[in-house]
């Protein structure tokens, strides 16, 4: 399409560069004041031995020591978190994913369905649904009586260090709708003479999905997979209002750790290293994730912007 | 051919009848806690069945009325206090904000709108530290105004991306005719980009009410006195004293707090459903 480029205008009209900077003037007062200036100031932090109680040192990559090598909660913590992260996340895009194509299939009331699927996503992260949780899982609570009703015995879900972890991850898992909204849209998508054309050359449900859905979604989850492993690493409610971080610190989620050390021990210059250290997973994350997807966004304009 | 068809039937059915599983295994914790919230404690303990012997309300009355100091009456008025002007300033900053990326030229304008995409990744974890240092320092802890006043600024960047989205999808030459009658932009704005993307400020309106109301860590971090306290913060109290309470109690307060964002939900979920496709984001 390249000889239909328009001709850029390099020059800016003098009044469409006023009305925009107008336009957009907020967000750049916002930006500076409640975004850039604290990412910056969160970074210098993390190099003092800050804390609201008395005048800041600089202290050097002495947060970032302590906690790498003498900090064992740190690793505690970010071991449960990353394996909360591969717990929850897949668990939840995998069953999205498989729900969105049992309702791509054309059958009626689907709306219906997407409704009471989507319900649990707009409560999710409430302090009620924490509440709820830690009640259905108590250990005189709902899922287990309804397991030893059905003979399979009661089990400790938030009690032991082994099931804990997994509890909240059911509760990810739970949230899928809003995934399941997205891969629907994308699904819809896929034009329908691929899938013809597939059935046309004889392949089988395993191929017609591994060479023509999976390879057709990937943009839809792959941005997925980073909203939710963004959301999945900062998760502080469920662990914090359902285990307090228990038993033996197996939810003791980076979140968690560091709304402690920050507002609880009021460690904030070792609280913003370790926010940082979370920053650089997440940013790692999303690279291999953006390098491998390069367009997941669709412009009526072409682009032109 | 026959064959053919009786499969067919076959699968529609085990596909229905799996969906109404899942269905039911997404609500039946709703359900449960509605419930609840009518039981006696002796009841919520002793059975998995969602009908009550008999309907209590004194879960609601008492709960209501709260343990301490203050009722849910003042809970509930907090919350609104702190939410509706957050959303309504959300809705007229990023408005204005994503008018100006949409449509207008001007020097620097991809790096500032690549910067509102990345500071969409950039996790609150990294930023509430100096944050709260800054509220601090202005007075405004135990205020709603952290959470207002930042609203005002665009700092939701999220809102931004949505609505840039939306208004980059109006034909620009609807605003070029309107400009040529001799329109002002605001007045372009004004008349014809705001009813246009009516749909996309209406999922705006939906998503950060939502996730106001049912935001606790800021809440948390932000208020500190009781009589402050929106309803997350109320409710995680009386979580605290509940070995002690009944806990039809705290049922039945969390019943009426998840009621407004529901309510809202089903109200505009066309909206909800919508906006969550066409910008793809969070959840």
């Amino acid at each position: 399409m390249r000889h239909r480029r328009p001709t850029r205008q390099l020059k800016y009209r003098a009044d469409d560069q006023r009305a925009g900077y107008l336009y957009i003037l907020p967000w750049i007062i916002g930006f500076l004041a409640f975004q850039l200036y604290p990412f910056l100031a969160s970074f210098v932090y993390s190099f003092t031995d800050f804390s609201i109680l008395r005048p800041m040192k600089f202290v050097g990559l002495d947060n970032y020591k302590r906690m790498f090598t003498s900090d064992r909660l740190f690793w505690t913590s970010l071991k449960a978190t990353v394996l909360y992260v591969l717990m929850a996340v897949p668990g939840k895009l995998i069953f999205a994913l498989f729900i969105a194509m049992v309702l791509n299939m054309k059958l009626k009331f689907i709306n219906f369905f997407r409704t009471i699927y989507y319900l649990p996503s707009i409560l999710g992260g409430s302090v009620a649904i924490s509440i709820l949780w830690r009640f259905l899982f108590s250990r005189n609570g709902t899922v287990n009586s309804f397991l030893n009703s059905i003979g399979i015995g009661s089990l400790d879900w938030l009690g032991s260090p082994n099931l804990a972890l997994g509890t909240m991850g059911l509760l990810v898992v739970w949230q899928f709708g809003s995934s399941m909204v997205l891969f629907l849209a994308g699904l819809k998508n896929i034009p329908q003479e691929l899938y013809e054309a597939a059935r046309v050359d004889g392949a089988g449900r395993i191929k017609t999905f591994t060479k023509i859905t999976l390879p057709m979604l990937s943009p839809v989850i792959f941005f997925n997979l980073i909203m939710q492993m963004i959301n999945a690493f900062k998760e502080f409610n469920a662990p914090y209002l359902i285990t307090q971080g228990g038993p033996l610190n197996s939810t003791y989620l980076y979140g968690v750790m560091l709304y402690e050390n920050a507002f609880t021990y009021l460690k904030m210059g070792y609280a913003s290293a370790q926010s940082w250290v979370l920053f650089s997973i997440i940013m790692g994350f999303t690279a291999l994730t953006f390098k491998s997807s390069p367009y997941w966004t669709y412009y009526e304009d072409g682009g032109e912007f | 051919m026959h064959m053919a068809r009786f499969k067919k039937t076959t699968k529609i059915t085990i596909s229905y009848i799996f969906l109404a599983i899942i269905g039911i295994l997404m609500v039946y914790p709703l359900l449960w806690m509605i419930s609840a919230s009518f039981k006696t404690n002796n009841e919520i303990f002793s059975s998995i069945g969602l009908l009550p012997k008999e309907i209590m309300w004194n879960g609601y009355a008492d709960g209501w009325r709260g343990s301490g100091q203050y009722s849910f009456s003042l809970y509930f008025s907090n919350t609104f206090m702190l939410v509706v002007p957050t959303v309504v300033f959300t809705v007229i900053s990023s408005l204005l904000v994503a008018y100006g990326f949409a449509r207008f030229r001007f020097r620097g304008k991809k790096v500032l709108f690549a910067l509102v995409i990345a500071s969409l990744m950039l996790p609150n974890e990294v930023v509430i530290i100096p944050r709260y240092m800054v509220f601090n320092s202005l007075g405004w802890l135990n205020t709603y105004l952290p959470f207002i006043i930042p609203a005002a600024f665009a700092t939701y960047s999220f809102f931004i991306f949505m609505l840039v989205q939306y208004v980059r999808s109006i034909p620009r030459e609807l605003d070029e005719s309107a400009r040529i009658d001799g329109c002002n932009s605001f007045r372009i704005l004004y008349e014809i980009i705001l009813p246009l993307t009516k749909p996309a400020i209406i999922s705006v309106i939906i998503f950060q009410f939502v996730w106001r109301w049912n935001d606790f860590l800021n809440a948390l971090i932000y208020i500190s006195s009781v009589r402050k306290y929106p309803v997350s913060l109320a409710l995680r109290m009386s979580l605290d004293v509940t070995d002690t309470i009944s806990w039809n109690q705290t049922m039945a307060m969390s019943v009426l707090s998840m009621l407004p964002p529901v309510l809202l939900f089903f109200m505009a979920q066309k909206y909800f459903v919508e906006g969550i496709s066409t910008t793809g984001l969070k959840g």
